[in-house]
């Protein structure tokens, strides 16, 4: 029988503090959860409001820059948020507030409170889901296919979206087919918006020659088309050519979202605002080969040919079992392993449960002796599940991720956060985790003894050295901090 | 006792068995600095050092370009973005030497394997498993300190030599007392021990200055860890925002303009050492020549590099330029490189501490191992 506190912190998000442990077998506990489905949340902000509330801020922006004529410096720093971990080049004057903000007007200020309120509501959503889910294993791996298709709330456009994308487009697709979940990703508003495919117009499009004809400036973006097949799909060095990443950005121009286009394109489309749109007039008319194979003009189905064929390519399967293995069993993942992931893909034609099941099965996953490093967001959920600590405001948890290097949808690039331990076991990384423990031991009040809670979250685990550690701390809060720092439990 | 007291006590403490040598040699050998600034995201040479004085310029970036008109001019040919007020000065000063149509060896477009390449230091992605500048450190016979202002140490400086990571937090103190246990508790751990031993260490010398977390603030703290005789000798920040697919012009002035801040607090809270230091700037890649339909610029190839510092030759752009004729573009779309930039580093990094340019190349490129630079780009 395998161990269900090793399989709670490997394949789910680590034990509640007041679970009884039982007998229940560990390997069946999360296959168990592959039949079902995540249960939609309460509260969620709809794309209609996202899409309300970027309406909103573009026009107050305008109207502020209208009255106020900005400086470059001033229109830039307007489209960033706060400070990322890694320092961010907004200039800030010696108080640490951003310089414009004195200067900006009130409409303005409230339209970015709009947008911010969104993505706090939508962090609280996913806090919530991940302290109290019953499926913990379907939640990590929403949060594996959320960090796999990044999108950043780090410029204006995409705060409201960011974990839209995550809330509607992967969450409803987890135990399906991976190429519904890709289609839903791509479609997504979110993702349209963060890789700037809502603005890329094919040059001979009828939008294009008619902007040309008038001597205005629009054209191809590539940016959607390449962090597909590099990041999404194929992999980096999987053998595509600069000449396909640029016939797949012809393909995929039209691709675009209903409402908040920009310009004279945007009372050209229809749909609902905020809405993915296939606008016929962006699209760049015919056939396109891409990776040696011929798409015939086909509107929005052109596009979705490709990405149909990329769903199921050999070097998808590779680079989705190679991410997954290093996920879930090792920063360098084991061969051996990758491959039966790899041909569960390949087999089942990405029948994600399929998969999954591979991966659960492969014996290297349930080895303990190379535990992974828990990223900041697996270490502060799993602290705040151990600890039985109710989710605080989200404010106070964005907060706190920032701290610990690993904000809420906002990796600094499209690639998602890192997923090995060279990038979060940093020395300073360490303290600011010890700062945090503290903080909860303190949150978590004088009722709760460590000395008892130890073996209940580790199990088998626990060294020796932790439990004496903990026995021997001067205050209760001082032994929960050491059991939340202790290697075993930044470890899962 | 407070806790930054604590702290130094702790390190010095605790840490004296394992860091003693390391300690002792601090003091000594080169009073000599090196600071790398990375550029995440692949920053656009061209608009950064703009080539004003080539006649293909304006036609390519018919938006982009007409900012450039307000910059500093360099030379004939090289204007710099109007944003870099404090690099123009440095240039004038001969502090600045700017580099162009540069480039690792990197020849695809994916800022991941482009930054890899660029902080690795090999030949191809993922090839070499620690960085050149870890490499740097371990060529070095007083085996200087090194520090990361981050909090977690960045692939340039991973390795097997020992590196201190610090940025500053807003999470209160943890008690001195969790402290303590802590590093007991860590003293056995091979992966966690000298992680906390290398955080109290740079704490310490962070002492109470770490507070703000704007671009001048960066600047200063790199500043003041790496001052006077015990400063760190190497260091690194990072910085992203760099990949400017639309909306180019706003972000990238916001974008300069915070670097140019960071630098010049650097500089200024060096004050002697600043004539020992050499600062480099880098990218993984630059953009395309090109601007595209939406005000931005693509993944390119070729780049700009700034060497930076008191004993720096400055004073002028390094470049072989290849010219922006449609038949002179990198794919028909890129800035061609011309210019090597692991021989760049390599060789300044040998003039700069007194090694052999070519055995430096050799130490810190073993794939490349690429033929050092003719050129003095660092004086005496």
């Amino acid at each position: 029988m395998s161990d269900l506190l090793f399989a709670q912190n490997r394949f789910g998000l680590g034990p509640r503090g007041n679970q009884p442990a039982g007998p229940r077998d560990g390997r069946e506990w999360v296959e168990a959860q592959l039949g079902q489905r995540l249960a939609a949340l309460d509260d969620v902000p709809t794309r209609a409001e996202a899409a309300e509330a970027l309406i909103a801020y573009r026009e107050e922006r305008r109207d502020a820059r209208q009255n106020a004529p900005a400086t470059p410096a001033t229109m830039a720093s307007g489209d960033a948020m706060a400070a990322p971990p890694t320092m961010s080049m907004a200039p800030m004057p010696a108080n640490g507030a951003p310089a414009r903000r004195a200067a900006r007007p009130p409409e303005l200020a409230a339209a970015r409170r709009d947008q911010r309120d969104l993505y706090l509501r939508a962090v609280d959503a996913r806090i919530g889901a991940a302290l109290t889910t019953p499926t913990p294993f379907l939640e990590r791996m929403a949060h594996f296919w959320a960090n796999h298709f990044a999108v950043a709330a780090t410029k204006m456009t995409t705060v409201g979206y960011a974990g839209l994308l995550e809330l509607d487009a992967i969450r409803p697709n987890l135990t399906g087919r991976f190429a519904d979940l890709l289609l839903a990703v791509e479609h997504h508003p979110a993702m349209l918006l963060y890789l700037d495919q809502a603005q890329s117009v094919g040059p001979n499009s009828t939008a294009g020659q008619r902007a040309e004809s008038r001597g205005r400036d629009v054209g191809l973006n590539e940016n959607l088309a390449r962090e597909i097949l590099e990041l999404h799909t194929l992999g980096v060095r999987t053998g595509y050519s600069q000449a396909d990443v640029t016939e797949f950005a012809r393909a995929l121009t039209g691709w675009t979202v209903a409402g908040i286009g920009r310009g004279p394109m945007r009372r050209l489309m229809s749909g609902s605002s905020g809405d993915f749109a296939f606008a016929e007039i962006l699209h760049e008319p015919g056939t396109r080969t891409i990776l040696g194979k011929r798409y015939g003009e086909d509107g929005e189905g052109q596009a979705r040919s490709v990405l149909l064929d990329l769903s199921v390519h050999p070097a998808t399967a590779r680079h989705i079992a190679v991410k997954l293995a290093r996920h879930f069993i090792a920063d360098d993942p084991p061969p051996a392993a990758v491959s039966r992931i790899e041909q569960a893909f390949l087999a089942s034609r990405g029948d994600l449960p399929t998969v999954y099941r591979a991966l659960i099965a492969a014996p290297e996953a349930w080895q303990s002796d190379r535990p992974k490093f828990r990223n900041p967001w697996e270490w502060t959920i799993a602290s705040m599940r151990a600890l039985e600590l109710p989710a605080p405001p989200a404010q106070r948890t964005v907060g706190l991720l920032n701290e610990l290097g690993m904000p809420v949808w906002r990796p600094t690039s499209p690639a998602g956060f890192d997923d090995v331990a060279a990038s979060w076991a940093g020395p300073d990384a360490l303290v600011r985790r010890v700062e945090a423990a503290g903080r909860f031991a303190n949150a978590a009040g004088q009722g709760v003894d460590a000395r008892a809670l130890a073996p209940r979250v580790l199990g088998a685990r626990l060294s020796t050295a932790t439990a004496t550690a903990i026995s021997r701390a001067e205050s209760p809060a001082t032994g929960l901090a050491l059991l939340l720092v202790s290697p075993e439990f930044l470890r899962r | 006792m407070d806790r930054r007291s604590f702290l130094a006590a702790g390190a010095s403490g605790v840490a004296a068995a394992t860091f003693a040598p390391r300690l002792a040699f601090a003091a000594a050998a080169t009073d000599r600095r090196f600071l790398f600034v990375i550029q995440r995201g692949a920053a656009d040479g061209l608009a950064i050092l703009a080539p004003t004085g080539d006649p293909g310029y304006a036609s390519l970036r018919p938006q982009l370009g007409a900012e450039a008109a307000t910059g500093s001019r360099v030379d004939a040919m090289f204007t710099l973005h109007p944003a870099l007020r404090q690099v123009a000065a440095m240039t004038a000063a001969r502090q600045a030497l700017l580099v162009h149509a540069v480039a690792s060896p990197y020849r695809d477009r994916s800022h991941f394997d482009g930054q890899n390449v660029l902080e690795t230091g090999g030949a191809l992605p993922y090839r070499m498993q620690d960085g050149w500048m870890n490499r740097l450190i371990r060529t070095m016979p007083d085996n200087p300190q090194a520090i990361a202002f981050a909090p977690a140490v960045p692939p340039a400086l991973r390795g097997s030599a020992r590196v201190a990571s610090y940025a500053p937090s807003n999470l209160p103190d943890a008690g001195e007392d969790l402290m303590i246990r802590v590093g007991d508790l860590y003293a056995n751990d091979a992966q966690l021990g000298p992680l906390w031993n290398e955080a109290l260490m740079a704490r310490t010398k962070a002492g109470n200055l770490a507070d703000g977390r704007g671009a001048a603030a960066a600047g200063a703290l790199a500043a003041r860890m790496m001052k006077g005789p015990g400063g760190a000798r190497i260091g690194m920040v990072e910085t992203d925002g760099w990949d400017t697919h639309t909306a180019q012009r706003g972000r990238l002035n916001s974008q300069l303009t915070g670097l140019d801040a960071m630098l010049a607090a650097y500089r200024d809270g060096l004050g002697e050492d600043w004539k020992n230091t050499l600062v480099l700037v880098a990218t993984e890649f630059g953009r395309t020549a090109h601007e595209n339909g939406t005000g931005g610029t693509d993944h390119g190839t070729a780049s700009t590099a700034f060497l930076l510092g008191g004993a720096v030759a400055g004073g002028k752009v390094l470049a072989d330029w290849p010219g922006l004729a449609p038949a002179s573009l990198y794919e028909a779309r890129d800035l061609k490189p011309t210019l090597n930039l692991d021989a760049l580093i390599a060789s300044a990094l040998g003039q700069h501490f007194g090694q052999d340019p070519a055995r430096m190349a050799q130490l810190l490129f073993p794939d490349t191992n690429s033929a050092p630079l003719k050129q003095s780009l660092v004086t005496g």
